[in-house]
């Protein structure tokens, strides 16, 4: 009963992002930019360029992420179908949880997966890319999770934009330290092992907490 | 059987309503009535289990109501433009738990089962919105001004519709400034609190 609940709602959700756009093209673009942008505002210097690749990639998939915030429950939340979420036997954390898994889906992940290679036009090394890989997809659903945060916080504001990301951008700095740490550390001595671990940890943090705040900041608005 | 006792809502710091005591047996239609601003869509949402008590206690057989026994039929249709028809009622369908079967018939949908809700007028989206009730099954009605921008034939739909529910031994507590047209309805009258 519950399992046919969530299903129903993730395959609506998909089935909309896919029909209206959930923000995707906004945030491909949003990465496309900065990947142009930044060798003309930094100069053609490959080194310098190969030394900022990484970070760069990792605020850019941030950033796009965080355009897309305000999306995921506020038409739910509008349109009433919100009200009606709740008037299930399943726990209305699953249902956020869902809805978080349906916008890293069809967000966050193919972000995730198509920005490391997007690097290649910072100079990124080729020995890099592994590793952005995983720590992307790793970090992609932390980056959901919060956003989700955020979304659920200003969902009953017209422009909720600025203040999600006030809100959710201090909470994205541990995901990016750690994800760029991954990354970085590979050109050191050290071993990046831990530091992706560290961004697993973080990502399954979120996972247990986040859907328990959102859902408490939805009813706030609900009721 | 729905009980309420001694219930009080409050929104926004304002008092809603205060000692409000009914009870709603199997069968029956409450008719909520009173002026704009009485508390009508607030009383239906407090039993929906949107919004809290601040006072009394509301029970559905000496037990607490549960909101998965509702159906709340709100100002909002929870339509999405871009879906279809059919696709809007089956997700509502399966999310809520009900059987696979067509519902778009009670409120004659079929004509427009495969065009996208955005192109609906606003009768429409109520009558999709009013086959919710049809497509899964649950005991208890709250319908807030169920015949708003309903034609004659929906409204007759929503007779029939009703009345089958009752025999059923369901109930239907609706917020209406019309008279909902069915035989031994009883009206509730909520009182502006000064």
């Amino acid at each position: 009963m519950m399992r046919s609940t969530l299903m129903a709602l993730l395959k609506r959700d998909i089935t909309l992002a896919r029909k209206q756009g959930g923000g995707f093209g906004a945030a491909v673009s949003f990465i496309l930019a900065v990947v142009v942008m930044v060798p003309i505002a930094l100069g053609p210097d490959p080194n310098l360029l190969q030394r900022l690749a990484a970070g760069m990639m990792w605020l850019a998939l941030l950033l796009s992420v965080l355009l897309t915030a305000d999306r995921i429950f506020q038409q739910d939340f509008e349109d009433g179908s919100l009200d009606l979420m709740t008037m299930v036997a399943a726990p209305f954390e699953m249902i956020v949880l869902t809805k978080s898994i349906a916008h890293w889906l069809m967000v966050s992940l193919p972000l995730a997966i198509i920005a490391p290679p997007l690097g290649l036009m910072l100079n990124i090394e080729l020995s890099q890319l592994p590793m952005l890989w995983a720590a992307m997809i790793t970090g992609s659903l932390a980056l959901s999770l919060l956003a989700s945060l955020g979304g659920a916080i200003a969902a009953g504001l017209r422009r909720g934009g600025l203040l999600i990301a006030i809100l959710i951008l201090p909470l994205y700095i541990p995901v990016l330290i750690f994800g760029v740490a991954s990354t970085t550390l590979m050109m050191g001595p050290q071993s990046s092992l831990p530091a992706l671990l560290v961004l697993l940890a973080i990502t399954l943090m979120c996972l247990v907490i986040t859907p328990i705040a959102s859902a408490a900041a939805l009813r706030a608005y609900l009721r | 059987m729905v009980e309420a006792k001694s219930l009080a809502c409050e929104r926004g710091g304002r008092l809603i309503f205060k000692e409000l005591n009914f009870t709603v047996h199997g069968g029956e239609v409450v008719e909520l009535r009173g002026p704009n601003g009485a508390g009508k869509s607030t009383l239906l949402r407090l039993m929906a289990g949107l919004n809290r008590a601040a006072e009394g206690s509301l029970r559905c057989n000496g037990a607490a109501l549960v909101n998965d026994h509702v159906h709340y039929i709100g100002h909002n249709e929870a339509i999405k433009p871009a879906l279809t028809v059919r696709q809007n009622l089956s997700f509502w369908q399966s999310f809520l738990g009900g059987p696979n079967i067509e519902a778009l018939k009670p409120f004659r949908l079929e004509q427009l089962a495969d065009d996208e809700a955005r192109l609906l007028s606003e009768g429409q989206k109520r009558r999709l919105a009013l086959s919710r009730l049809v497509a899964v099954a649950r005991p208890i009605w709250l319908l807030d001004e169920p015949t708003v921008g309903l034609d004659q034939a929906a409204l007759v739909d929503l007779r029939r519709e009703l009345q089958s529910h009752l025999q059923l031994g369901g109930m239907v507590i609706a917020a209406t400034h019309a008279d909902i047209g069915i035989k031994g309805s009883r009206p509730l009258e909520l009182a502006p609190t000064p």
